[in-house]
């Protein structure tokens, strides 16, 4: 538990993402960063300047596809200890159907039954089929450890579907991001590991119900 | 640095035009390499080698004439050997002296993703410059014809260059200057058309009436021109319609590129304009939760 004078005053605080999650979560997070920077460059001349953040293009080429693959490590590593939470459920489709309005406020969120709701496991599945592309095709493309094995015909098809992949998990992770800065309450529940009574019970009454009891002081 | 006593008309990953105040003055050119003269000798690649300082590793002989069996970071030139049955006339021996082409498309060019990497000079000549390079093999994915080679000790690609420092005074590349049957020749590339179109007319007296010019318009022609005497390019593994993959002209293209840089910043754009109409999701806590 977090000293009390970080909490607002009021109900105690649930346990949402314990130590290993976050670190886990933020060490994805910084090595998408630096990914997605470093991809960026090879991308289009524009952003060729990304690669002086990373010593400059031929050493941003060589370090661009090592972060790759400690990205992908961590990223399913984590991904493995969410995967049964992220189970799709047959309310997730009514959850679904809701959202455009609860996005909007023009309605109340369709209530969860788990820890997450319908548009985090989709965004779950999306990222776990992405990433998997994203690391074969990177492999496939990899110089000099891989590429020259690989036909010249299957190379272009690996960089063309790289590159279209990156784009789609950069508006996944956009919205990820997104939807974590509106949600207010989530960040700190990845930055401190602790959600407030009030928010569990709002967004995520189900799971609520089976931890309050737990974790109640 | 690119040649600058060359006029650079393209750089790879460039957004801006390539300095090319001179252009106009410069002509095309090419070299013409008339396979029905070619005895195999392999002083090209000697030639070669020579000019350009390049010691390749001394090889294992695997029972041909064909030694180093393929290009690589120091061979830009290959003498290639094919024993091939070529219709009535039987039994043919087929030299193909292989290395880059120097399309006027170049797929390299459009493929590379480091500014300045790859040049074209306005006499067609497609460069590459090292100090620029990256490392990324992309070139490799451009090129219709399977030329650019990784160097293991630097990581850089490298490729015959039409020794384009020669051409730049004025002098033939070290290939054409030491052939002994003038089955190479250099110049300007109506000239060499001119040339190919009389080898072509020759070989046709000569009752090859196949005979044929490869100057592929698939890749807007090449600076590196082919008589083939038996005029089909499969018998010479030459592709018949080499093109600048459909995939990498999409991927590498202005379109995809557009596309991919609009996405960002639709992606930006949508939050932000969320954000400000919608206003975020709070939970009162005051209200423990409770849904409205």
């Amino acid at each position: 538990m977090r000293p009390m004078e970080n909490v607002p005053a009021g109900p105690a605080l649930l346990t949402r993402y314990t130590h290993a999650e976050r670190l886990t979560h933020w060490a994805v997070a910084v090595a998408y960063v630096a990914l997605f920077l470093s991809g960026l460059a090879m991308f289009h001349p524009f952003f060729y300047w990304t690669s002086a953040l990373f010593g400059g293009g031929p050493f941003m080429r060589v370090i661009h596809p090592f972060l790759g693959a400690t990205f992908a490590v961590l990223f399913y590593a984590y991904a493995l200890r969410l995967v049964r939470d992220n189970l799709l459920v047959p309310s997730d489709r009514r959850w679904l159907a809701g959202m455009f309005r609860y996005m909007n406020k023009k309605g109340a969120e369709i209530p969860v039954e788990g820890k997450y709701n319908a548009g985090q496991k989709l965004m779950y599945w999306s990222m776990v089929v992405v990433i998997a592309l994203l690391l074969v095709t990177g492999l496939l493309m990899w110089r000099p450890y891989f590429a020259p094995g690989v036909p010249i015909p299957l190379r272009r098809l690996a960089n063309a579907i790289h590159a279209a992949m990156a784009f789609v998990m950069f508006v996944g992770i956009g919205i990820h991001v997104y939807a974590a800065y509106w949600t207010k309450g989530s960040i700190r529940a990845m930055t401190r590991g602790t959600v407030t009574r009030a928010w569990a019970r709002f967004h995520h009454p189900g799971w609520y119900a089976k931890v309050a009891g737990k974790d109640a002081p | 640095m690119a040649l600058m006593s060359l006029d650079v008309t393209r750089r790879s990953a460039s957004t801006s035009a390539a300095p090319s105040v001179r252009s106009g003055a410069i002509p095309d050119v090419a070299k013409l390499i008339d396979v029905s003269r070619c005895i195999g000798c392999k002083a090209c690649q000697a030639a070669c080698m020579e000019w350009n300082d390049l010691r390749d590793e001394v090889g294992t002989n695997l029972g041909t004439l064909q030694n180093p069996q393929d290009l690589t970071d120091r061979s830009w030139t290959v003498m290639r050997f094919y024993e091939q049955e070529v219709g009535d006339r039987g039994l043919q021996w087929l030299i193909v002296k292989d290395g880059c082409l120097h399309c006027e498309d170049p797929g390299c060019l459009r493929a590379c993703p480091a500014p300045g990497a790859i040049v074209q000079y306005a006499n067609g000549i497609v460069d590459f410059q090292q100090d620029r390079c990256i490392g990324c093999g992309y070139c490799q994915t451009g090129c219709p014809f399977d030329v650019p080679r990784f160097s293991a000790r630097d990581q850089k690609a490298y490729k015959c260059t039409l020794c384009s420092d020669r051409v730049a005074v004025g002098l033939e590349p070290a290939c054409v200057k030491t052939c002994p049957t003038q089955a190479l020749s250099f110049g300007s590339k109506a000239d060499m058309r001119d040339l190919a179109d009389e080898r072509v007319r020759e070989l046709r007296e000569r009752g090859l009436g196949q005979a044929a010019i490869y100057d592929p318009a698939g890749v807007k022609g090449t600076h590196v021109v082919y008589v083939l005497p038996h005029g089909d390019p499969g018998l010479y593994r030459l592709p018949a319609k080499p093109e600048v993959s459909p995939l990498v002209a999409f991927w590498r293209g202005g379109v995809a590129k557009t596309l991919g840089v609009l996405t960002m910043v639709g992606v930006v754009v949508a939050g932000i304009f969320h954000y400000m109409k919608v206003g975020p999701m709070e939970v009162d806590e005051h209200e423990e939760g409770r849904r409205p």
